[in-house]
């Protein structure tokens, strides 16, 4: 199964995808914006600050994600000896920190109507500036250690120990007192949110998704030919 | 009508601000990651081109290397 993962196969559909992934990311941005900004409806307590919300929850989730993938390639890595899954992780890592960054501060930026301040020392705040450090860790890991066996083993045991934080950063809104309202949208039960609302966080998610690929995908790709300049070294 | 979308009920300045920063971001990381990419392909095309015959007979013969030298004549 994993030779499917081989380099040689996937770069010849990694290197001709941006161009589509930026054609659909554009489109759905597009429309994912008017949603957002001008279609969707104000709500009645928090009026037009709401919006925030469409850049500020999609950017949470898909860093959430990220962070969890990072975590499961490189423990998968690690078991199976295979070193393209630390390459996949090492592409994931840069969208995911700058998604954590976006929920940071639009966070920040939504809690001044909001709740009156621009930083709260609240559970999930906190847990989510855990999250950047850990993205942080994790990158600089990659830049400073030459020795390969050893960054793997580094980076492996940052993703363990960051992996503890996700869960408290999903439910920190129920373990704690927070500033933070519970989840609005669960899989497993009723969503409380309204279509109105709905449509355009799916939409915003699905550009933020497609935006996390599309960098992925060029990432991914200079690695490779990073390997592949070390190869003409050696010839 | 577009008066009150900027200013929305006085939530403007945040909304904007959020959404600006956000595409902001996203503008900054897709330049810095563009500009490692074309500098690594640059840098794999200089060395190709400094190869004897032997050797990029070699180096073509691989995969990604022929992608890699197709992709940039293209460009």
């Amino acid at each position: 199964m994993f030779k499917l993962l081989e380099p040689n196969k996937i770069f010849l559909i990694t290197s001709r995808a941006p161009k589509f992934v930026i054609a659909l990311f554009i489109v759905v941005l597009s429309i994912g914006l008017l949603e957002a900004l001008i279609l969707s409806p104000e709500d009645y307590k928090q009026s037009h600050s709401v919006r925030i919300m469409y850049v500020h929850v999609p950017a949470a989730w898909i860093s959430l994600g990220i962070f969890s993938s990072i975590t499961l390639l490189s423990i998968s890595g690690y078991i199976f000896k295979n070193k393209h899954f630390f390459l996949i992780s090492k592409s994931l890592a840069p969208s995911g920190l700058v998604f954590c960054i976006v929920a940071l501060v639009t966070g920040s930026i939504w809690g001044k109507p909001t709740w009156g301040t621009w930083w709260a020392w609240d559970a999930r705040i906190t847990s989510m500036l855990i999250l950047a450090i850990f993205y942080l860790l994790y990158l600089i890991a990659w830049r400073i250690y030459r020795n390969k066996e050893q960054v793997i083993k580094i980076t492996t045991l940052i993703t363990i120990f960051g992996i503890i934080n996700i869960p408290i950063i999903k439910y920190s809104v129920d373990w704690w007192n927070t500033l933070h309202q519970p989840a609005s949208i669960n899989i497993m039960s009723k969503s409380t949110i309204h279509s109105s609302m709905l449509l355009p966080l799916i939409l915003m998610s699905a550009a933020f998704a497609l935006f996390s690929l599309l960098i992925f995908l060029m990432k991914y790709n200079t690695e490779l030919i990073k390997l592949k300049n070390k190869g003409l070294e050696r010839l | 009508m577009i008066i009150e979308t900027i200013n929305m009920n006085g939530y403007g300045l945040y909304v904007w601000s959020a959404f600006s920063f956000t595409l902001l971001s996203f503008l900054t990381l897709y330049v810095v990651i563009k500009i490692q990419y074309v500098k690594e392909k640059n840098k794999f095309l200089s060395k190709y081109e400094t190869l004897n015959d032997k050797k990029a007979k070699i180096a073509r013969s691989q995969t990604i290397n022929q992608e890699i030298l197709s992709s940039s004549q293209t460009i």
